[in-house]
């Protein structure tokens, strides 16, 4: 059995199909990850380093933003992601309650 | 026809085809909701009613959408025959859901709790008339139709991250399938779109075809921030977060897969209004499991493709909800509400491929008759999209 799956070659994200303990290994393609927190089955682990404010791609697309540093081999779930959709409590923050609707439409 | 692509269907005068043949019991209201439900109960499972909380107190488009998502089952193919029961003083009219089904050419009646005179009375009419009509109705036979007569609504509930790898896009090769074959599919839930609209626009048939499903995902987008709120208090929903599921964005990209992979978007339609093309319509609706299925049915869907990760029971009054889980878990845990299980391409022991096509069999299977776990065991939600506040 798969132990977890890439979904696209573009994703900085695999998806444990088994619970994934830390300190285990994971071989993903060529490369191997070492596993730093447990990852429960479902939950996403992240493949490479992503910074802080870069996009985590999923289905070869983005899922939302890196809220901290996230180590390659680390549980990426939503205390280290946020979304960049539907976040009225952000536009109420700033006072710009349209200012973060300008995302339908960038490309595919 | 090519074997495996054709199921047996009612022919309606109107063209469409049925995957069933019941007797409707509509409450124009929610005063005369548990008349309908007791008249329908009298000759189940044939007799099928449609409770819902509106048909009065309501204002311009809420009232529309009630009267028009109403008017949509008495016309539907799956239904044979239709009752309305009227309370007798409110906004619904009954006289034009008894229409609508008589102009579909389906024997139609109208019963009034105030002027049969109560309860008792009304019900033990209504009783009567169902039974006549039943014995109508057992009469129409099922003959060969081809795949390319269905409308199949593709819907997800309770998503897990097994329904973005496994059972949606099972489903999406389904959908894909059946365009090919000159069928039609529809996809609601506009917000559970939100994030991967850049997909589905990039194959819309027309630009403006492409604009309108932005401009939805937009408006529900702007509607979630007029609150002032985070649309994480609800999606993901606080199961999916635990099966794994972290931002909308990663939900609305598991959820269309079950759109396919390369059926064109022919159009994008209001809540409940007919799906008049084949290959891929959005619907407007919300992500709420009950509105979604009710709209897409009302809108002329005979029956629902249904992924669930966690599991979830619904069921609709008229269309069959064929359930599959990729979630062996789920399977063993709900079995009773699960008709395929396509855990096995989790666990690497089927393909996408081979379990696409256990689904086409049962789709065929379950609109040439055979029963759903959801019809099996009662479940009949209907819920009508509201807007609006009660006045």
């Amino acid at each position: 059995m798969m132990r977890a799956i890439v979904v696209s070659e573009r994703d900085n994200v695999a998806t444990a199909l088994e619970p994934l303990e830390a300190g285990a290994s994971l071989a993903i393609g060529g490369a191997t990850v070492a596993i730093r927190d447990r990852i429960p089955e479902g939950h996403k682990v992240a493949i490479q380093a992503i910074a802080a404010g870069a996009t985590v791609v999923k289905y070869g697309s983005p899922i939302g933003t890196a809220t901290t540093d996230i180590p390659a081999g680390a549980h990426v779930h939503t205390h280290n992601v946020a979304s960049t959709r539907g976040r009225g409590d952000l536009a109420a923050a700033s006072g710009a309650a349209h200012g973060a609707l300008n995302r339908s439409g960038s490309g595919a | 026809m090519t074997a495996g692509e054709t199921f047996l269907g009612y022919r309606r005068p109107d063209g469409r085809v049925g995957v069933r043949n019941h007797v409707l019991v509509v409450p124009t209201v929610i005063c005369s909701a548990v008349v309908a439900e007791r008249i329908a109960a009298a000759v189940a499972p044939v007799g099928t009613a449609l409770p819902h909380l509106a048909g009065c107190g309501q204002l311009g488009p809420d009232l529309t959408v009630t009267h028009d998502t109403l008017a949509a089952y008495c016309g539907h193919p799956n239904v044979g025959a239709v009752i309305v029961v009227a309370l007798g003083c409110e906004q619904v009219v009954a006289q034009r859901l008894a229409d609508e089904a008589r102009r579909h050419q389906k024997p139609a009646a109208v019963i009034a709790i105030q002027i049969e005179g109560g309860t008792v009375r009304a019900t033990s009419k209504g009783i009567e008339i169902a039974r006549e009509m039943v014995g109508v109705l057992s009469h129409a036979e099922r003959t060969w139709c081809d795949v390319s007569s269905l409308v199949v609504s593709v819907k997800c509930g309770g998503s897990d991250y097994t329904s973005g790898l496994a059972s949606n896009p099972a489903v999406g090769r389904v959908a894909d399938r059946l365009v090919d074959r000159g069928g039609a599919v529809v996809l609601g839930e506009v917000a559970e779109i939100m994030g991967a609209e850049h997909l589905l626009a990039a194959r819309a048939t027309t630009a403006d075809t492409a604009a309108h499903l932005l401009r939805i995902v937009s408006r529900v987008e702007a509607e979630a921030m007029a609150l002032g709120l985070d649309i994480r208090g609800t999606q993901p929903s606080p199961g999916n977060i635990r099966g794994g599921l972290t931002t909308i964005e990663e939900k609305s990209l598991g959820a269309t897969h079950k759109a396919g992979e390369r059926t064109r978007l022919e159009d994008v339609v209001a809540y409940a209004a007919p799906i008049t093309r084949r290959g891929l319509t959005v619907m407007d609706t919300p992500g709420l499991d009950v509105e979604s299925v009710t709209g897409m049915v009302g809108g002329g869907a005979q029956v629902v493709l249904f992924t669930t990760g966690l599991g979830t029971p619904t069921g609709n009054p008229v269309a069959p909800v064929i359930k599959i889980t990729g979630n062996s878990r789920t399977a063993a845990m709900m079995a009773d509400n699960i008709d395929i299980d396509v855990s096995g391409v989790i666990s690497d022991a089927e393909s996408l491929d081979g379990a696409a096509r256990r689904v086409f069999e049962e789709l065929t299977a379950v609109c040439s008759g055979q029963p759903t776990a959801a019809e099996r065991l009662g479940h009949r939600e209907f819920a009508i999209h509201r807007r609006n506040p009660t006045f």
